[in-house]
């Protein structure tokens, strides 16, 4: 298939990409979820911003104890290990899993996090993380806690006229635990079930329960998961009344798996 | 749009509605049909080029994201040491039968021998689950990459 025609605009800068953003633009990143909606005319905007080249929207930057990566930074070089320390471990090994090293060349973690596909791997992990999604909108930067960032399918805490500039994160100490866990039946295609727990020393772990063709359950105290991964899995999904019994089975052994990789 | 870009190391400049997407303009407006369409969202890497010295998918790269890029296609390697001996061991290793998925699996091949000098056959196959061939079982493709990767490893040391 070929996309219905649009018109292309590069932003030089950020109050451009606002204004195109205002006139209705479709923003764009590395275009890896959205240059197929196009191709199969599932997404039919009429224009479309190409946010790539604006200053500072890929890179790592460290500020005291946080990191902060900007939006248009590529699955391919967190995989290759730019953010630093014990968190960069954790996201180098989620982003490895991301679809097909030619997709994360160009796929951006703020793009796949904008986008809020609910298979998509950024959205099953950060929100287990502390940090911040910096938006921008016409009023400056606003910090959105990862763990209310997506909403629902496609549906995202980011308003009409705001891009999302960067992920701030706390970076984390060695010890910390995590556990990931994906149903591929082959490397790269979209997960049935994601599911992650992050236990950090003298902190509550958290766990994060995704692909669900829903907003993913975000677990702000995971303590009873850790010690008895099974019979929590099983409540937790039984709390969220999915229809099809195989969707149950493959989220309940998703959370059981993360869960018991992360003790 | 018009839209310039350098393929194979020689600037072009092109004319090209905002939609067309990198393999449609290199195959149309180019002629380099050495690039190949399969499922166009993604999925099977038939399409796969070099876009700013990393592979990327030319069917999710559409016109404006192209300007200024640098391409190589699969007429580019010309005698690239790595793709010259991909080429040789796919031959020897009979990594193709229709050869249609093959210009993408050359492109990613040579990615795994230069960024995966260490991997195996759990990894090489991990790294083509995006390229697909319906020919060959994928035995050929693997034992030839494989086997670039042990004469290198063995040149080396």
């Amino acid at each position: 298939m070929k996309p219905a025609p649009f018109t292309y605009a590069r932003p030089a800068d950020w109050p451009a990409a606002l204004a195109l953003l205002a006139e209705g633009a479709r923003p764009v990143a590395g275009g890896q979820s959205l240059g197929p909606m196009l191709n199969l005319r599932l997404a039919l905007p009429e224009r479309v911003a190409d946010l790539r080249h604006l200053p500072g929207y890929a890179g790592v930057s460290m500020q005291g104890e946080t990191v902060r990566i900007g939006a248009g930074t590529t699955h391919a070089a967190i995989e290759d290990g730019v953010v630093p320390g014990r968190l960069g471990e954790i996201l180098a090994g989620v982003a490895r899993r991301i679809a097909y090293r030619p997709v994360r060349n160009r796929g951006t973690i703020g793009g796949s996090f904008a986008h809020a596909d609910p298979a998509a791997d950024w959205c099953a992990v950060l929100p287990a993380l502390p940090g911040h999604a910096i938006a921008l909108g016409p009023e400056g930067e606003r910090r959105i806690p990862l763990a209310e960032f997506v909403l629902g399918v496609f549906e995202t805490a980011l308003r009409g006229d705001e891009l999302l500039r960067a992920i701030e994160l706390s970076a984390l100490p060695p010890a910390t635990h995590f556990g990931h866990w994906k149903f591929c039946r082959k490397p790269g295609e979209f997960s049935k079930a994601t599911a992650c727990v992050l236990a950090t020393p003298g902190a509550a772990p958290t766990a994060v329960l995704a692909a669900l063709d829903a907003a993913p359950l975000v677990i702000a105290d995971a303590s009873a998961l850790l010690a008895d991964p099974t019979a929590e899995a099983a409540r937790l999904v039984a709390t969220l009344a999915l229809e099809d019994p195989w969707r149950a089975a493959l989220a309940r052994t998703a959370l059981r798996h993360a869960a018991e990789a992360a003790r | 749009m018009s839209i310039t870009l350098t393929v194979n190391g020689t600037p072009a400049t092109v004319a090209a509605e905002p939609r067309t997407h990198l393999a449609d303009l290199l195959r149309g407006e180019l002629l380099l049909t050495g690039t190949h369409l399969g499922c166009e969202h993604g999925v099977c890497g038939a399409c796969t080029v070099e876009v700013d010295g990393a592979p990327a998918r030319s069917c999710l790269i559409h016109a404006g994201a192209c300007d200024g890029a640098s391409v190589r296609t699969i007429e580019g390697f010309g005698e690239d040491a790595v793709m010259v001996a991909l080429r040789e061991s796919f031959s020897a290793e009979h990594a193709l039968q229709c050869g249609y998925c093959t210009p993408g699996m050359l492109v990613v091949a040579r990615d795994i021998v230069l960024r995966l000098p260490d991997a195996d056959e759990a990894r090489v196959r991990e790294e083509l689950a995006g390229n697909l061939c319906r020919c060959t079982g994928y035995r050929g493709i693997v034992r030839a990459i494989l086997g670039v990767l042990a004469s290198r490893r063995g040149a080396a040391s």
